[in-house]
């Protein structure tokens, strides 16, 4: 009873400040209002910039009595490779500034920050100049190491995983038990290795695959959660992000695929020749599909998920005169709430859904058909391909 | 797409390639590892710890089984026992018995042969008797001289009163 308890404060706790966090950092960057953002316009740009990556550490922003906007937050570092070799400097030195208009110069390089990205001038500019789509003409992207936002979410994400699953496994050394935190990881863990990578891998090869499979899934779901809280990570919701973590899944699958595998791809046994011919690209096309489906699907919950969640909370603003202050905030609160609690099942089932899809691409690849086709006749050799 | 493709920041994608990498090398050196090794030790223990038990269960099963089996025996040897014993006492009993009435016939027989005997050896006295008493009393007659009938008659009268024959 008193656990619910327990479980239902932390819930409710999380879910407050996820809908609190958009109302605290809803001050953004329109400085042209004092901070406010009221048009739909607006909330769009706010809900972009905040969707994109960002090179300082934003918690809130203010306007003070003199009318100077504030920003609360701190700054971090910014790793560039430009024309000129390596440049790294605080982010601070943008001050805030996300459209290109302040030029910064860091030992000969004259840099500039906009939407989030940093460009390098061309040589002799010394201003941005902006074509009518507002893309910069004579400035191009830098190759950009920085420990951005979403750097450092990886990073909170890496050492809260280290440091949890690490006191789980030398829980073990006191006894079988675990006790305390570790009781509430340890199902977690079995979870993923009897319900996803044993059954969809097989029981003979599953256990070179639990280091990435485990990995990936507490990397996605801790992350998932990090972006519902106030911090207002979008780790998983960046395309670079996923592209990486598929492509993992992809480099595995194919390092580990065994002659059947490439086998059904090139050869598809038990079909005539000419279907062999014309199945091979489609099952090429089918291998690299396989995790771009992995990717977008990721990127796109995620993604769609904050936005939703920002924009239930900005109906607080686009109501405010129609249902009034509180009309309009208690509605916001509502929606966002609930949307927030989806978000959370969201969370997990992402990163199951990834982790589970991804060992089950491992178990196509490494999966022994040691009856060697004699389903030849009767057309089972599709079965390979019932879920692509 | 347009967007996507500028969003997509190569340098962050390299930091997360290099950060998953690294975590993935740590977290299955120093976690998954450790915590998988003993998962599968703690489930085999468990698996041999109820191996054991079903193996002691049937052992007992085998042993219990053995105990009926040993009880039924002994029952039957002591059945078995019991049969032989009474029909030993009886043979014993009708064995004696036989030997008895044997024994008994023989006694009577032997009894009435002795008798036979003894009756004939009293028979032969008896003559003996008989004989020498007619003997004597013709003796006595003849030396009396026989004075009177009466006197005679009183004298064979007296003398088998005197008599007493057996």
């Amino acid at each position: 009873m008193a656990r619910n308890i327990t479980i239902k404060f932390i819930a409710i706790l999380v879910l407050t400040l996820s809908a609190l966090s958009a109302f605290a950092s809803s001050g953004g960057d329109a400085p042209k209002k004092a901070g406010q953002i009221n048009t739909k316009k607006e909330i769009k740009d706010y809900i972009n910039h905040h969707l994109a990556d960002s090179h300082d550490f934003a918690l809130y922003s203010y306007t003070n009595d003199t009318g100077e906007r504030k920003h609360v937050g701190f700054s971090l570092p910014v790793i560039i490779w430009t024309s000129k070799g390596l440049r790294t400097f605080m982010s601070s030195k943008f001050h805030h500034n996300d459209n290109g208009h302040l030029i910064v110069d860091a030992n000969g390089v004259k840099l500039t920050k906009i939407h989030s990205k940093i460009y390098e001038l061309d040589k002799g500019a010394s201003e941005v100049s902006f074509d009518e789509n507002h893309h910069a003409t004579n400035a191009h992207k830098v190759l950009d190491f920085s420990i951005t936002k979403s750097v450092f979410g990886m990073l909170i994400a890496s050492l809260l995983m280290f440091l949890g699953f690490r006191s789980l496994a030398n829980g073990y050394k006191k006894g079988a038990i675990p006790t305390g935190f570790a009781r509430v990881l340890e199902p977690l863990v079995l979870y993923v290795r009897d319900e996803i990578a044993r059954p969809n891998i097989g029981e003979k090869h599953y256990r070179k695959f639990m280091g990435f499979l485990l990995t990936v899934f507490f990397f996605i779901w801790v992350l998932n959660l990090l972006g519902l809280t106030p911090l207002g990570f979008n780790v998983t919701g960046n395309i670079a992000i996923t592209v990486c973590l598929a492509l993992f899944t992809f480099i595995i699958v194919q390092f580990s695929a065994n002659k059947d595998y490439w086998k059904h791809i090139f050869w598809m046994p038990g079909v005539p020749v000419l279907m062999k011919i014309v199945l091979m690209p489609i099952e090429i096309l089918g291998m690299l599909t396989k995790p771009f489906s992995l990717l977008i699907r990721l990127f796109a919950n995620i993604t769609a998920g904050h936005a939703v969640v920002m924009g239930l909370i900005s109906v607080a603003y686009i109501t405010r005169e129609t249902l009034g202050a509180a009309g309009g905030f208690s509605v916001s609160l509502l929606l966002s709430l609930f949307i927030s609690l989806i978000e959370i099942l969201v969370a997990f089932l992402q990163a199951f859904i990834f982790t589970m899809l991804s060992s089950l691409f491992i178990g196509m690849a490494v999966e022994e058909h040691d009856h060697d086709h004699a389903h030849t006749a009767d057309g089972h050799g599709e079965e390979d391909n019932a879920i692509v | 797409m347009d967007q996507l493709l500028n969003d997509f920041s190569p340098g962050l994608f390299i930091m997360q390639a290099i950060i998953l990498l690294i975590l993935i090398f740590l977290m299955a050196k120093f976690a998954w590892k450790p915590i998988l090794n003993s998962l599968n030790d703690r489930e085999e223990g468990i698996q041999n710890a109820l191996d054991e038990a079903e193996n002691a269960r049937k052992e007992m099963q085998n042993l219990q089984a053995d105990n009926e089996r040993l009880l039924k025996e002994a029952r039957e040897e002591r059945d078995a026992m019991m049969k032989d014993a009474r029909e030993i006492k009886d043979k014993i009993l009708a064995d004696a018995k036989t030997e008895a009435e044997a024994q008994t016939t023989t006694m009577i027989e032997n009894a009435k042969a002795t008798i036979v005997q003894e009756q004939k050896a009293a028979i032969a006295e008896l003559k003996k008797k008989v004989g020498e008493l007619s003997i004597g009393i013709a003796q006595t007659v003849v030396q009396k001289e026989l004075s009177s009938q009466d006197d005679h008659l009183k004298l064979v009268e007296g003398m088998l009163e005197k008599v007493t024959l057996n």
